[in-house]
């Protein structure tokens, strides 16, 4: 709301902003408190490094869980339904939650991570049934169409982005579109509602989730063999703006640049989403302040007695009775466990599960390509505003490499004044995944706030004065990249299979690091342990 | 010298007692008429205002006997800072009228100032002519001119200036018009004047101040909250929620809340006569009852004239509010003490979270919210926020919602029946004509049909029982339409009102 009159504090911006026109630098010269946390890069660089001492005690475990993001929350969680009891979760962080972790401080709760999920596609019946438990679900109209908690619906208004120094409402850049740009959008959606709907030969979903229901059509599979870029080109799509707006979305969800990322996974974005709600559009998400840390605290306190978190596992091989044998390292005891159990779900990024398992150091590693982030949550004494449209849940620049910020305390029931924590978000893509991972390790905290804020700043002049703290986390290995080859390639499908009484479980195995991804393949895993465990 | 250019500059400085006779009368008038336009009471404000500014006049002359040397350089100066200070006195009285705590200080020490530099102009200016001329032409035509530049400035101010230029152009205006009588001067008499150019490079930066302002008149107005109320303001202040404005004509109190009219003491009983009995006088009890926003007290002056109710429960937001509604004697008299009454409980919680930590239940309660002009209050109106009140609900009491106008907006209005209808009510709409308002529409919600039956307690001055039934019928252009259901995750109703009173608006 604009209030009438001039306050105290725009009639000296207005004259100190004259006053400083002569063109100053606009770097920040105070400090601006906060740290870089994030996953310990100590921990996994000594699981990397080896050199762990032998156990000298030892466990008896019916199942042992390796990690606890959320495909290894959702294993306790199916092993427990189950009625197999007897299993132990192994978490090398000190908190379980993977891509999901999240952080609270006296402003808001925030997202370290993933901040949202769509509605979930018919297809997705494992998560449906988990929204129905957890009373995300809270009933079904005549229709049977799902109504979902309202307050867990993204609060309107969702999206807007920073074009032509203004805010307009939604991630389509329309201020400054030409009717050529117009065209194209148009055409662009019909032909995702088209994907949307095509069914290929074996009668399944071209694109939906989990990734391994979708069609295995050759129509369809083809499109993992070119790049989103390449696509967009045979497709005749000229627009910039669209083409922008294509390489936000797989930066976005994916990581990467749609010249990196798969056309078929580019698309899937677009056409996979085809949940419904009875009292949502259907391209509304699932939000909450902390993001998927509302859904990760749900899957971890019902099993946080079976957690060990600050433990890792540094050695999985199968035993001679059949069973398998894990050695894991406790920090703070700084001395390893022996775990014999019947079987173990590995539940780690690939390239972790390489350094674990006896069984795959001697294979040669699959060429899997992850994406470094960045995170960072910034501690706001007001709300960011703007020229334009009102604040949104999720605020993107569209001259900026940035993905923009999301509010944090947009989900919040009462009227929104005072602090407010932002997290913003940036896919560090636009070189080799090394050279980004290891450039994101050498900045310093303070160069972080000069990015992060430099960013802002383009909508957000009075940024440097309401910012209180920055906190940073680097990811350096994000998420894994679809790059063209990996969703319809041989490789994920040996990755998934169980060696012995050692499965696997995790959103790599998908080529696409989604909730619904990693919860569906813990699940599964799960649930083929419980099976074979169970007595005859 | 010769006499050709003696002559010249004799008219001339008569010209500039003419013109400095125009301004000085003119800053009068724009005091005193902001005076009374900001403070009210325009007797006592004019009568002031011109009293302070003769006095000052006065102080003015007198002081004009310490110029001994560089008489005309003064006089100079003079006219330079008479233009700057009197010129801008418009623009800064608007502007400051807000932001300052002792607004009658500021007022009074600029009629002091500006006072003082005219009577400085005219003595000064007797003594640079009494050489020039005859001491009888001297006296005669000074006072010619000024007493018909005063004819002329009280004749403009009127007629021409306030309707077609506004206060803080006008200001500006005759701002100019002194420094360039201050320029003028410099230029002919520029051989006699010590520092001529320093002078004129005064003048003329503080001509580049007023053209500026002149140019940015428009601006400053939108600026200044002073003229945004049509009435005298008699308390401005800010919360962190809203922008509070109280304004009063005559018997007329009247407030504002970021700019939006919340009532007139005029008509404020039939809103809030409509906003309560209808509902309450029809719930077979009313012992608990809960109001939310409404933090004027008016609402609850009207539930206390039941005496079986046990107690109330006021939420607001702003404690700014209800404070000034519990403390400010006006105010108090107008609410009747309602907020100090011992059944009274007032909370300062925002309604949605407080509603969601209750447990216990009322047997009727009233939203009293500000339109949905804004995502952050519309979250009030929406399926979720209803939902929360049904559950506190007895299931034979009943909620009554303030639901804009069904004439103005009247998709908005059928989009909070229909989204109480989706939250699981019985609903009633109905309407009131409110003179200050227009037609006025609030939405009677009850998980169950109610009894018809409606119980009116004695001395309401709009509502008798053959009004009540009137207000729930509909004429055509305010029937029913349909519309979405208002939701947390589409906030179809603060859309649907912005597009709606923008047409109205505008």
């Amino acid at each position: 709301m604009n209030l009438p009159g001039i306050t105290r504090r725009r009639f000296l911006g207005v004259a100190t902003g004259a006053a400083l026109l002569a063109g100053c630098s606009r770097r920040t010269t105070r400090v601006i408190p906060g740290e870089i946390v994030g996953p310990s890069r100590e921990r996994g660089h000594r699981l990397r490094d080896g050199g762990f001492p032998a156990a000298n005690t030892m466990e008896r475990q019916g199942v042992v869980i390796v990690g606890g993001g959320i495909a290894g929350l959702a294993a306790a969680r199916q092993l427990r339904k189950s009625g197999q009891e007897d299993f132990v979760l192994l978490e090398l962080e000190d908190h379980t939650g993977g891509n999901s972790s999240h952080g609270a401080n006296a402003v808001s709760a925030f997202p370290w991570g993933a901040h949202y999920v769509s509605l979930p596609p018919n297809d997705a019946r494992e998560v449906i049934e988990l929204y129905e438990e957890l009373g995300l679900i809270t009933g079904r109209d005549a229709a049977g169409r799902a109504i979902y908690d309202e307050t867990a619906l993204v609060a309107d208004p969702a999206e807007r982005l920073w074009v032509l120094g203004r805010w307009q409402e939604g991630l389509i850049p329309k201020v400054g579109a030409s009717d050529a740009d117009l065209r194209e959008y148009t055409a662009f959606t019909a032909k995702m509602a088209e994907f949307k709907a095509a069914r290929g030969r074996d009668g399944r979903r071209a694109f939906t989730i989990p990734v391994d229901r979708s069609s295995q059509d050759d129509a369809f599979t083809a499109l993992d063999r070119m790049t989103m870029t390449q696509w967009l080109d045979a497709q005749g799509y000229r627009s910039e703006r669209l083409r922008w707006y294509v390489d936000y979305a797989c930066r976005d969800d994916f990581g990467g640049t749609r010249d990196q990322v798969s056309a078929w996974a580019g698309l899937h974005y677009f056409a996979a989403r085809d949940g419904v709600a009875s009292n949502a559009e259907n391209d509304v998400v699932l939000t909450w302040p902390e993001g998927n840390g509302w859904l990760e605290k749900r899957l971890r306190e019902p099993n946080a007695d079976r957690i060990r978190a600050g433990l890792v596992a540094w050695n999985i091989e199968p035993a001679p009775d059949g069973g398998v044998r894990i050695d894991a390292f406790d920090f703070r005891r700084a001395q390893s466990i022996r775990f014999e159990a019947r079987a173990a779900i590995v539940c780690v990024p690939r390239f972790v599960a390489h350094r674990l398992c006896a069984a795959l150091r001697g294979r040669p590693a699959e060429p899997l390509e992850y994406g470094p982030w960045v995170v960072a949550n910034l501690t706001l004494g007001e709300r960011p505003g703007g020229r334009g449209f009102a604040p949104a849940w999720d605020n993107v620049f569209f001259d900026s490499r940035s993905l923009g910020y999301v509010n944090a305390s947009h989900q919040r029931l009462d009227r929104e004044v005072g602090p407010a924590v932002i997290t913003w978000y940036s896919a560090l893509c636009d070189g080799p995944a090394a050279a980004e991972r290891a450039k994101a390790f050498d900045r310093t905290h303070a160069d972080w706030c000069d990015l992060v804020l430099a960013d802002l700043r383009r909508a957000h002049r009075e940024i440097d004065e309401t910012v209180r703290k920055i906190d940073v986390c680097v990811w350096g290995h994000g998420m894994i990249r679809p790059v063209p080859g990996l969703i319809s390639g041989e490789a994920r499908r040996r990755m998934a299979q169980p060696i012995g009484p050692i499965h696997f479980a995790h959103s790599d195995l998908s080529g696409l690091s989604i909730f619904e991804e990693a919860y569906t393949r813990g699940l599964l895993a799960a649930s083929d342990v419980a099976e074979q465990l169970r007595p005859a | 010298m010769s006499t050709m250019s003696d002559r010249s500059t004799r008219l001339l400085l008569l010209a500039s007692v003419f013109a400095i006779a125009t301004c000085g009368l003119i800053y009068e008038l724009i005091a005193g008429t902001l005076a009374s336009y900001l403070l009210g009471d325009s007797v006592t404000q004019f009568s002031t205002v011109i009293g302070v500014y003769l006095f000052a006049m006065g102080i003015g002359s007198w002081l004009s006997k310490y110029v001994e040397r560089n008489v005309l350089g003064t006089f100079i100066q003079t006219e330079l800072f008479i233009g700057l200070i009197g010129g801008s006195s418009a623009a800064v009285l608007f502007l400051l009228f807000a932001q300052i705590n002792s607004f009658r200080v500021l007022l009074y020490a600029l009629v002091l100032i500006i006072g003082a530099l005219v009577g400085l102009e005219i003595p000064l200016l007797l003594r640079i002519l009494k050489d020039r001329l005859a001491f009888k032409d001297l006296v005669s035509k000074v006072f010619t001119f000024d007493y018909i530049g005063a004819l002329l400035a009280s004749l403009l101010f009127p007629l021409v200036l306030v309707p077609h230029l506004g206060l803080v152009r006008a200001g500006f205006l005759f701002g100019i018009l002194n420094v360039l009588v201050g320029l003028v001067t410099v230029w002919l008499l520029r051989e006699q004047v010590p520092w001529a150019r320093g002078h004129a490079g005064t003048g003329f930066v503080i001509l580049a101040v007023l053209l500026t302002g002149f140019a940015q008149s428009d601006r400053i107005m939108t600026w200044s909250e002073g003229a945004t109320y049509s009435d005298p303001v008699i308390h401005a202040r800010s919360s962190p929620y809203q922008r509070i404005i109280l304004t009063r004509a005559g018997n007329d109190l009247r407030l504002y809340l970021n700019g939006n009219l919340q009532f007139s003491q005029r008509d404020e009983y039939r809103y809030h006569e409509a906003l309560v009995h209808p509902g309450l006088a029809r719930v077979p009890r009313r012992e608990r009852v809960l109001v939310l926003g409404g933090g004027d007290g008016l609402a609850v002056r009207e539930i206390l004239k039941y005496p079986d109710v046990r107690e109330v429960t006021l939420v607001d937001l702003d404690a700014q509010i209800t404070n000034l509604f519990s403390t400010q004697e006006l105010l108090v008299e107008l609410n009747e003490g309602a907020l100090r009454s011992p059944k009274v409980k007032v909370i300062n919680q925002d309604a949605f979270i407080w509603l969601k930590q209750q447990t216990e239940k009322f047997d009727f309660i009233i939203a009293d919210f500000p339109d949905p002009s804004n995502f952050s209050v519309g979250k009030l109106y929406t399926t979720a926020f209803y939902r929360e009140v049904r559950r506190v609900l007895h299931p034979d009491g009943a909620v009554v919602i303030q639901s804009t106008s069904p004439y103005v907006a009247r998709r908005s209005f059928w989009c909070v029946v229909h989204t109480l209808d989706a939250s699981g009510f019985v609903t009633e709409p109905y309407h009131v004509y409110v003179p200050s308002f227009g037609e006025w529409g609030f939405v009677l919600a009850a998980p169950q049909s109610l009894a018809p039956v409606a119980d009116l307690p004695p001395g309401l001055r709009f509502l008798t029982p053959e009004t009540l039934a009137g207000l729930f019928r509909f004429p055509p252009d305010m029937g029913d339409v349909p519309t979405e259901v208002n939701r947390l995750n589409n906030q179809a109703l603060v859309r649907m009102f912005e597009e709606e009173w923008k047409q109205y608006v505008h």
